[in-house]
């Protein structure tokens, strides 16, 4: 399998000036600004090229489908520690790095770009270049891979990516206490203070959620610490797919802040994630007003449902920061072909 | 130097001989430059003006921290100013709510998780230098240190940067929420060697102290078993807190030198350790003691209490500083290979010993394929000198073709500069390139580092580096 019928096709796009949108499975089309351009297909280019659980590294080409990579993790004992959204059954592991979102585990284990060692991309001049690689440690060169992660495919095609994986854990176990959300906050806080195998958090509606990970004796003595009551059916998969009705409403607000900010004065309904990192906002708020708040508490907030995308998905960016992006985005795409417009709007 | 005294005070602007001499190199000694003129602001606004002043007259600007950096990524510019962040050493805020220590980047590595400490929170990454090596120079190289199979890289436990571009435009990358909108300028700054932006405050995560730890100390009669070993270990789903490998003649400089208590028999020892609750150790170090066994580890020893768990990682930590005591002089290497191709590596090591008629002890961090052999050699010898980089360069350069890396930790910096033609192709280097010049079009910022030209790829082969002692043999290291 080569990279040659990709090349082919960007280096043609690239010719003519059309604008390509690169896509896997689509189930995060919804994701990021309107996609626009003719489709290139990322799923033929599939299959896992090489994994060797004891190396703790996965290797695959993005058309391989996500659950197929975590079903052959997880036959060998490991997992992806992030937890990745699928958001569809089509999903693809290009798709998923592309996207850069990472599930419940993220808080604790890290998020999906901790976890990238490496990449194959073709770039928008149809160059095949090759970042990072199947170590754990390296440091030669710009880290261009992790700088892919979340990109969502503006800056080049993320042909084949090596992943670090890591054991399932032993043990698991879901606790569920009754709190508003301030003490839920303090409690969050308190716990993610101490040596305690948090595996995630969540709170909604004055229901707290706590997951806990790891070997059988400190899953023991983390719920002796945390108390509540032990669920057979735990929320975990439909909060990560956003299945669980909280989700239904439209549009969505995901806003990122550090975990001790004060809880967010703003109208509809929330869902708090990651120790209180992540607040999910269910409202047809103001995005300004989102947004203003968010950035007091000293985050950002993206409009990640919504049919009205006008208000912009991502948060503007400081004009430096600005700068760099649209210097980035021509170093790898100078006729900017791949996605345009998918993150913000001037590139 | 007259636009800097405009606004730095006389003692901040060195440039007389005798002033300027102990910046000329960093911890690789073999390359050494006088710079023009060393700055030393305290301010973050006397940092902008550098780079302002040195913009507007195009002056190239070499960053640096505490100069123990082993790759000459601050040799500094013999036409330009070295930007010392030396005075940059306050910790502004330690919140142990949000677990976040925000420190200036001269604060030294070590200091962070002391001033944590009384939280019950450390800082992670823990390279063996971390006495002396400050937080910003960690930020440029992505440092490792022993633990970070477990607990990452320096990458994984930064998460903003301030500071400013080489035009002097404040910036700001990451943030203390999860993450940022757009692109990961962040994963792209740490780890570029200071090639892109001038650090000015970095804000760290800061984990839990483990309650408890216990090191086991595994010998093995053959090298290639107690890589096995490692593979077996990792095998079982365990992921221990460090996963350390020492070969006999790097046991034997140790133990003359610090009385580590390694045994002396062994072809190799591995150092496996395991933290958290009290009962969590007892099982891990159960677990890892049995697959250790099953691996044919011929002898264990586990700490029987935090003094001798230090003492069993002075060892590994002091190994540099002993090898430098049994040898005039030691290169140290940095490649990082796939863990299974480990035998394959040493086997290629031992035949570079016999062709190049040195001796090469070797430490590794097991655990994340990093390996760190020490060619020693005597550089008063111009001839041993030689022997020692063509050594080197075959070592790097076979860490690449089994699917490693020329650098794990320690950068490109001068050193590797060539070995990134190896591993790079013209393509991936003109990206680089291209990089570089959204951040700093003209080039100003630690120019020539890291990235190598394409006419320089070229050359490679006809000329190679000149020269690769270690400065600060004292210090305790990776």
């Amino acid at each position: 399998m080569t990279l040659e019928p990709f090349q082919t096709r960007i280096r043609d796009a690239a010719q003519r000036g059309v604008a390509l949108r690169l896509r896997g499975g689509g189930t995060k089309d919804f994701y990021g600004n309107e996609p626009r351009g003719e489709v290139l297909d990322t799923r033929a280019y599939a299959g896992i090229v090489s994994y060797e659980p004891t190396e703790l590294v996965i290797t695959a080409r993005c058309g391989t489908s996500l659950s197929e990579v975590e079903r052959i993790l997880e036959e060998n004992g490991q997992c992806l520690p992030f937890e990745p959204p699928h958001f569809g059954a089509g999903a693809t592991f290009g798709g998923c790095i592309a996207a850069g979102l990472s599930g419940p585990r993220a808080a604790s284990a890290g998020a999906l770009r901790d976890f990238v060692l490496g990449a194959r991309i073709v770039d928008g001049r149809g160059r095949a270049l090759g970042f990072g690689g199947q170590v754990i440690k390296n440091v030669a060169g710009y880290d261009v891979s992790r700088l892919l992660a979340g990109s969502l495919g503006t800056l080049g095609l993320l042909a084949e990516a090596s992943l670090k994986v890591l054991p399932r854990p032993a043990e698991q176990l879901t606790l569920r206490l009754e709190m508003p959300q301030e003490r839920a906050l303090e409690a969050m806080q308190r716990w993610a203070s101490q040596p305690l195998p948090l595996s995630a958090t969540a709170w909604h509606d004055g229901e707290l959620f706590v997951r806990l990970s790891g070997a059988a004796a400190a899953v023991r003595a983390g719920v002796a610490k945390i108390g509540g009551e032990p669920l057979d059916a735990a929320p975990w998969l439909a909060i990560r797919e956003q299945s669980h009705a909280f989700f239904s409403a439209s549009p969505l607000w995901r806003i990122a802040v550090p975990p001790v900010a004060a809880p967010l004065a703003l109208p509809g309904a929330q869902l708090l994630e990651w120790g209180g990192a992540l607040r999910w906002l269910a409202a047809a708020a103001p995005a300004g007003a989102v947004r203003d708040a968010a950035q007091r508490a000293g985050g950002h907030a993206t409009l990640f449902r919504a049919r009205d995308k006008s208000a912009g998905v991502f948060a503007p960016l400081a004009p430096t920061v600005a700068r760099l992006h649209r210097g980035l985005k021509a170093a790898f795409d100078p006729v900017g072909i791949l996605n345009p417009g998918r993150m913000y709007p001037e590139f | 130097m007259n636009a800097l005294r405009a606004f730095l005070p006389a003692r901040a602007v060195l440039h007389e001989e005798e002033d300027t001499r102990p910046y000329e190199c960093d911890g690789l000694t073999a390359y050494r430059q006088l710079p023009m003129v060393v700055a030393l602001p305290e301010t973050e606004e006397q940092v902008q003006r550098v780079l302002q002043a040195c913009a507007a007259l195009g002056v190239p600007v070499v960053p640096r921290g505490a100069g123990t950096g082993l790759s000459g990524g601050a040799l500094p510019p013999g036409d330009g100013v070295l930007l010392s962040m030396a005075k940059f050493m306050r910790v502004l805020r330690v919140d142990p709510r949000a677990r976040v220590a925000i420190v200036q980047p001269g604060v030294r590595n070590a200091v962070i998780s002391e001033v944590a400490a009384p939280f019950g929170l450390f800082y992670a990454p823990d390279p063996s230098s971390q006495i002396a090596c400050t937080i910003g120079g960690n930020v440029s190289e992505n440092s490792g240190g022993v633990h970070c199979l477990k607990y990452g890289l320096t990458l994984h436990n930064v998460l903003r940067l301030r500071g400013y571009t080489v035009e002097g435009e404040p910036i700001e990358l990451g943030s203390e929420a999860p993450d940022a909108p757009g692109y990961d300028l962040l994963a792209l700054a740490v780890g570029s060697e200071g090639m892109l932006m001038v650090v000015t405050e970095v804000a760290v995560k800061l984990l839990p102290l483990p309650q408890s730890a216990r090191v086991i100390m595994a010998s093995f009669d053959d090298v290639e078993k107690a890589g096995q070993a490692v593979a077996a270990v990792i095998a079982a789903g365990i992921i221990p807190a460090g996963l350390e490998m020492m070969d006999r003649p790097a046991t034997h400089a140790v133990e003359q030198f610090v009385a580590a208590g390694y045994d002396l028999q062994a072809a190799a020892i591995l150092l496996c350790e395991s933290d958290g609750t009290p009962e969590e150790v007892d099982d891990e170090v159960a677990r890892m003691m049995a697959v250790l066994a099953q691996a044919g580890a011929a002898r264990m020893t586990v700490s029987r209490d935090e003094a001798e768990r230090l003492r069993f990682w002075s060892g590994r930590k002091a190994a540099f500083p002993a090898v430098g005591r049994i040898s005039p002089d030691y290169y140290c290497m940095d490649g990082t290979i796939p863990r299974k191709r480990l035998g394959e590596v040493l086997r290629f090591i031992a035949a570079m010993e016999k062709k190049y008629d040195l001796r090469c002890p070797n430490v590794f961090h097991a655990g994340d394929g990093n390996l760190h052999p020490l060619i020693l050699f005597d550089a008063n010898s111009a001839e041993e000198l030689h022997r020692t980089e063509l050594f080197a360069a075959e070592v790097l350069e076979k860490c690449v073709e089994v699917g490693g890396t020329i650098t794990g930790e320690h950068g490109v910096g001068m050193e590797k500069i060539n070995q990134m033609c190896v591993q790079f192709r013209p393509d991936e280097l003109e990206l680089f390139h291209s990089i570089k010049r959204v951040f700093d079009a003209r080039g100003l910022l630690n120019p020539g580092k890291a990235v190598p030209t394409l006419a320089r790829c070229a050359e490679y082969g006809r000329t190679r580096g000149r020269g690769v002692a270690a400065a600060h043999p004292e210090l305790p290291r990776f």
